[in-house]
């Protein structure tokens, strides 16, 4: 099975790990990553303005281009995931939300149809982790990883649907799948300081420095995330590593280059 | 006044919040990581707005300080989303006045080699208009 795929802003650049570890596994698991033509920045920040409704039109150029196509969308980061996943259920539910898009722009007429799936959805959903394990070729035998799950996978889970928001165990299956330990430290959901690192580093540092440890305090050897500010914020604190979930899948499949 | 009384309705109106719902349980607040950081918590936002105390906070550094981590949207027992309304009172006060709690120019000098794009489309969104 094929997906259409949204990669977003970062994802080219200071978060190329991301995706590239993401393409080569899908080849060793057998899909593909279709990269949707001209898809244009999400925004990194889901508008919930009721009004808001031009900084939704790239994510509903993205979302139509994938339901054309008839394939859901798959997302890498935690923000464009959640941007597109929020923008979907607006489309959906909300008929004011619909017909001012669609007056502005009748080729932009769409009525949220599309699916929109994170890879980790992809890999639990349509591969199934039971079938990923049985594909590794490297398992992480012994490595003790924390999953950091941070704010935007899983809130507000009425519309992210991802997991459960209080107690997720989908990154923690994912190592297990890997072969690896999950280390289940309470943090894991708590809030890095996302975008306040650049106006308030200090608080960012504050938070992200309680989740780390968090971590730590039960062994975790180095975190794992979804997001690229996450994996800055982080990172800064010198304390433990953070890498993103597809280098841990790449390495656990052999197809790291 | 009268300018308040039409920003009180643009605000409650814009965040789709219908106060009349909150319990005044204080969850949000408890919830909130930025906590300390504000000067109106999340549940007093919702407080003022009863009274109609909207200059307040239009000129709240709590609107500089919410992370959009929803937290207190996700764990609200009577689904206010108080973040929805931090936005919308952010909103009012940025759309007329323009104001910016940072500029361009201030940007530019935080801005450090590593950050991810992610970060500044980000605070693009919700630090300047
Ligand atoms: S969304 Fe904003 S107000 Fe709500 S808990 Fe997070 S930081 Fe606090
Ligand atoms: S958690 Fe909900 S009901 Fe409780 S004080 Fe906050 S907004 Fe009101």
């Amino acid at each position: 099975m094929n997906f259409d795929y949204y990669p977003g802003c970062t994802l080219k650049t200071k978060a190329a790990g991301l995706e590239a570890g993401a393409r080569r596994a899908a080849r060793a698991l057998g899909f593909e990553l279709c990269e949707i033509a001209d898809w244009q920045c999400c925004g990194a920040v889901y508008p919930l303005g009721k009004d808001a409704h031009a900084e939704k039109l790239p994510s509903i150029r993205a979302l139509k281009a994938a339901e054309n196509a008839a394939r859901p969308l798959v997302t890498l980061c935690s923000a464009c995931h959640h941007v597109l996943k929020r923008v979907n259920d607006d489309a959906a539910k909300n008929k004011d939300f619909r017909d001012t898009i669609a007056r502005y722009d009748e080729d932009l007429a769409y009525g949220g149809g599309a699916t929109v799936l994170h890879y980790l959805e992809v890999l639990r959903d349509f591969v199934g982790f039971e079938e990923l394990s049985r594909r590794v070729v490297k398992p992480l035998t012994g490595r003790k990883i924390g999953a950091y799950y941070g704010c935007m996978l899983l809130r507000p889970s009425v519309v992210m649907a991802f997991d459960d928001p209080e107690n997720p165990t989908i990154i923690e299956d994912f190592i297990r799948a890997l072969g690896g330990e999950a280390v289940n430290y309470p943090l894991r959901a708590e809030c890095c300081g996302g975008y306040i690192s650049l106006s308030n580093e200090a608080k960012a540092n504050e938070l992200s420095r309680k989740i780390l440890a968090d971590a730590a305090r039960l062994d975790a050897e180095f975190l794992i995330t979804a997001c690229p500010l996450c994996a800055y914020n982080i990172r800064k604190q010198n304390q433990l590593p953070i890498y993103y979930f597809t280098e841990i899948l790449e390495e656990a499949l052999d197809v790291k280059l | 006044m009268l300018n308040y009384e039409y920003q009180l309705e643009e605000i409650l109106d814009i965040s789709g919040v219908d106060i009349g719902r909150c319990m005044k349980c204080g969850r949000c607040s408890a919830s909130c990581p930025s906590y300390d950081e504000m000067e109106h918590r999340p549940h007093q936002f919702i407080t003022y707005l009863a009274r109609g105390d909207v200059a307040a906070l239009l000129e709240s550094d709590a609107l500089w300080q919410c992370l959009a981590c929803f937290s207190c949207v996700q764990r609200c027992p009577r689904d206010v989303k108080p973040a929805n309304l931090i936005e919308a009172v952010r909103l009012a006060a940025i759309r007329p006045k323009g104001a910016e709690f940072l500029t361009v120019e201030e940007v530019e000098a935080k801005f450090a080699p590593d950050m991810p794009q992610q970060l500044l489309v980000a605070a693009f969104r919700k630090y300047m208009r």
